[in-house]
């Protein structure tokens, strides 16, 4: 390839490019490219969720009667189980960091790669190997101790918990060297003319999420350990049988586990605010109270742990203190919100499929949180603690909030990913119906939930199955749509128009290289600026894309 | 790759990385990683440290009298040899900075050495455990003369016989836990007749569920001797590059990261061992 020419020619998708630079399993699997180790992470993250989506529909279909439909009770726990760890700890923590971020985070830097290369590869292939590790449950026959493993059920089942809990241990210490890598990326890669608040509002949402990454996985290390210990020697620390405390064990773990549904939700809201402002064709509405506001949930999300704890016997003054820390991480998730709606105030907004995922992101997050709310107080949560209240809640949060708003950014970086354009017109069909899909399927569950409907129950009481039935109902349509989003997806790498350098016109500098980049990013030194400013864009009907105007190039 | 690569030597050291621009920002680099890291591993055990508070906190009994059964002199002798450890290891560190290649061998190697005499001490200790049934869980029965407290000097039992007589029942505003299995708790002194540290052992019945104290040491001492190990093995990489004359003024950072690494294993011995074999 020539460097010379590219300088004044826009590098066209003929040239060599990460993606066809090299060839081979070797090339691929033992990569030091951040771009081609998130192509990994993504391909991986991806069939677990196929996995995990296949289990989901198992529940919902065993849910359709209130007796036995498909499974039996002990099947049914361990279907349940498998699809929650392979959700949470194999599809949505690496989901946005490892895959997405991997790859945008040096592009928006303007950085070759991140500071830690062959750290990443290792936290790819640490994930390869919890996740097989992960799934060797499966073949022992599955584990039913829920996604929590709360002792000393999960310490006395004869179910293949070591496996999994190792599986979980070892993901962990991916988790970590990713998030390491990225805080390291950040503070020591940026390029001379960029200070932390020039920075692109995805990558204060990075670092936030890397900080608790790398501060409460390590929680999540100890306590694997700890019931892996337990379990195997007897030591008794979670034994009340031998003196030991098994309430430390929901410590333990919700000290990780909050926090990491910050790990989930950060990054989502890094990804909506470039979507936000760029299909608003927008400057960002308080830059900075949206960076501070990530720090201020990182900081929050260490010390609202207990509100999971209310009904297993934790003091009332305890109770008191996490449920008003609780209500206090509502404000700068609500900053936010408030942020994205002033940016779309009076912008000229389109309704491409990252912004219809966007929307859609506010409207479910929004549900998601104020439930969040009636959950943290205490009354209220008495009665609906362990009901389908919760399962709604969460569902809201992690699946309408975090899986729609990776589905922005899949859409919004996937030509700069793969190079091609996917089919816009299927793009926006199949974001509708995942959205309405996902509403009948969880919003039914609240109000069973708030009737008493128990979560991880196998049979029910009659009252509640035409709930059950619209919840299932519902999960079929949203099945319909991620099936259409995978068919023009995978089409559109064959098929789909070449991408253009800048099709959505984003300011940041990853829109600055080629579609797809080439194998060290940028053939140009990329110019810096406003990631928001976008009054000198100009859209070229030629290139179906954005180019800057030649008058206003101006170093800031 | 005919990628532009913008202000770098032509000639730069063959340990810099493409995506650096300088060595100085790839030596910064890594060491943040791995005080980041550090900060990783402090969590870990802090898991492991709050666990040993919170039963501290409600069964003190249970640590006054267990504690009694480690051996502080041999305790005491590995803290000095993790110490030592740790100033060859910076005296390593200064050789490679230096280039003092032969003194950087030597130090290295001094280091695995503690590191052994250190996993040496450790597994008299364990054998000993192992030997008197002082064991974690349902395997706690202790049993013969040595399973009484190795105590050399009269004032730790005089203490623990105070701290015992009160306890016994109710030491703790928590209920008791239902007992264990039979031959698990009320009698960890049977066969012991006292004539260990001037006629006699501690006094008063032993209190309940003291496996626990032998889970938690077990537990904590042996995720520090797997760091150990782990330690052990990156010196053993480090001696390995150094024999090949790698590391220099120019370029020292794995000796140097290393060697943070191997420091932040030792402090955590040095808390380990006040709390648990130091307690009152
Ligand atoms: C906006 C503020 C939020 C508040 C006030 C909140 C509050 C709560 C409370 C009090 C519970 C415990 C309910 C119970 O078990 O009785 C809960 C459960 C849960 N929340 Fe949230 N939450 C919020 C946001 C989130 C986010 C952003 C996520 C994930 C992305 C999330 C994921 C979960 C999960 C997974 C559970 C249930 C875990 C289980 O028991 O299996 N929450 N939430
Ligand atoms: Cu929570």
């Amino acid at each position: 390839m020539s460097t010379h020419d590219a300088v004044a020619a826009p590098p066209t998708a003929g040239e060599a490019n990460y993606l066809n630079c090299s060839h081979g399993f070797r090339s691929w699997f033992f990569t030091l490219d951040h771009k081609r180790i998130g192509v990994m992470y993504l391909a991986s993250i991806l069939s677990f969720f196929l996995l995990g989506g296949i289990l989901a529909l198992l529940i919902r279909t065993e849910l359709l009667t209130p007796t036995r439909t498909l499974m039996s009770a002990d099947d049914y726990n361990k279907v349940f189980t498998l699809h929650g760890a392979i959700m949470i700890f194999l599809f949505i923590i690496p989901g946005i960091p490892a895959a997405l971020g991997n790859f945008v985070l040096p592009l928006m830097l303007g950085a070759k790669d991140v500071a830690l290369p062959r750290l990443n590869l290792a936290s790819y292939h640490l994930y390869l190997i919890g996740a097989l590790i992960a799934v060797l449950s499966i073949v022992q026959g599955g584990v039913d101790a829920g996604w929590t493993f709360y002792a000393p059920y999960s310490t006395t089942t004869n179910t293949a918990v070591v496996t999994l809990t190792f599986g979980v241990f070892v993901l962990g210490f991916s988790s970590v060297f990713t998030g390491l890598n990225f805080i390291v990326t950040m503070h020591k890669m940026r390029p001379a003319g960029m200070g932390w608040f020039d920075m692109p509002l995805m990558l204060w949402a990075l670092y936030a999420t890397s900080i608790i990454q790398v501060l409460a996985t390590p929680i999540l290390g100890i306590t694997m350990v700890l019931l892996i210990v337990e379990r195997v020697m007897g030591i008794g620390i979670f034994d009340p049988a031998l003196g030991g405390d098994p309430v430390l064990y929901q410590h333990f773990f919700w000290f990780y586990s909050h926090p990491a549904v910050y790990i989930m939700i950060l990054p989502a809201m890094g990804i909506i605010s470039e979507v936000v402002s760029v299909f608003s064709r927008k400057h960002i509405f308080g830059y900075r109270a949206i960076a501070y506001s990530s720090l201020a949930i990182a900081a929050f999300s260490f010390l609202v742990w207990g509100h999971h704890m209310f009904t297993s016997g934790q003091s009332e003054l305890m109770n008191m203190i996490f449920s008003a820390l609780t209500f206090s991480v509502s404000i700068p998730s609500a900053v936010k919100m408030f942020n994205w709606l002033s940016t779309m105030y009076k912008g000229s907004i389109r309704f491409d499929t990252p912004m219809i995922y966007a929307l859609s992101f506010m409207f479910l997050f929004g549900i998601g949180g104020l439930t969040g709310l009636f959950l943290g107080s205490l009354a209220t949560d008495v009665h609906l603690h362990d009901t389908y209240f919760v399962v709604a809640h969460f569902h809201y949060v992690m699946f309408g909030g975090t899986v729609i708003a990776f589905l922005a950014g899949l859409h919004y970086w996937w030509p700069k990913m793969f190079g091609r354009m996917y089919d816009e017109r299927w793009g926006r069909i199949s974001a509708i119906i995942i959205s309405v899909g996902f509403n009948i399927t969880f919003f039914t569950q609240f109000v069973m939930g708030s009737q008493g409907m128990p979560r991880r129950y196998y049979a029910y009481v009659d009252k509640f199955e035409p709930y059950h039935v619209i919840s299932s109902i519902g999960s079929y349509l949203m099945a319909a749509g991620f099936f259409m989003t995978a068919w023009y997806l995978v089409k559109s790498l064959y098929r789909g128009r070449p991408a253009p350098v800048n099709p959505w016109g984003g300011g940041s500098l990853e829109w600055q290289a080629a579609s797809p980049p080439v194998m060290h990013n940028f053939t140009d030194e990329p110019v810096g600026g406003d990631p928001y400013d976008y009054t000198n864009q100009a859209y070229d009907p030629a290139l179906g894309g954005y180019v800057l105007r030649k008058t206003e190039v101006s170093d800031r | 790759m005919s990628t532009p690569h913008e202000g770098r030597d032509e000639h730069a050291d063959p340990h810099l990385q493409h995506h650096f621009g300088s060595m100085v920002q790839q030596y910064d680099s890594g060491k943040f990683g791995m005080w980041l890291f550090l900060v990783t591993e402090v969590l870990l055990f802090g898991g492991l440290f709050c666990a040993y508070a919170v039963y501290r906190a409600n069964h003190p009994e249970i640590f006054a009298y267990a504690h009694q059964f480690l051996d502080k002199t041999l305790g005491g002798l590995n803290t000095l040899v993790l110490i030592v450890s740790s100033l060859t290891m910076a005296m390593a560190v200064r050789s490679a900075q230096l280039g003092q290649q032969r003194r950087l061998k030597q130090m290295l190697a001094a280091t695995l050495l503690c590191a052994c005499v250190f996993l040496g001490v450790k597994g008299v200790e364990y054998e000993h455990k192992w030997k008197h049934g002082l064991l974690w869980g349902t395997r706690y029965v202790p049993q013969g003369e040595a399973a009484s407290p190795a105590s050399t000097n009269a004032t730790a039992v005089e203490t623990t016989a105070g701290t015992v007589a009160v306890p016994a029942d109710g030491g703790t505003t928590l209920p008791h836990a239902a007992s264990g299995p039979e031959g698990l708790a009320d009698r960890p002194q049977a066969g012991h007749d006292g004539a260990t540290s001037g006629g006699h052992g501690p006094a008063g019945p032993a209190p309940r569920n003291v496996h626990l104290f032998f889970g938690i040491y077990f537990v904590m001492t042996g995720l520090h001797g797997i760091h150990v190990l782990a330690g052990m093995v990156a010196i053993v990489w480090l001696l390995r590059r150094s024999a090949a004359g790698e590391f220099g003024p120019g370029y020292f950072a794995p000796v140097d990261f290393v060697g943070l690494y191997w420091h932040l294993v030792d402090l955590i011995w040095i808390f380990l061992f006040p709390l648990l074999y130091l307690i009152h």
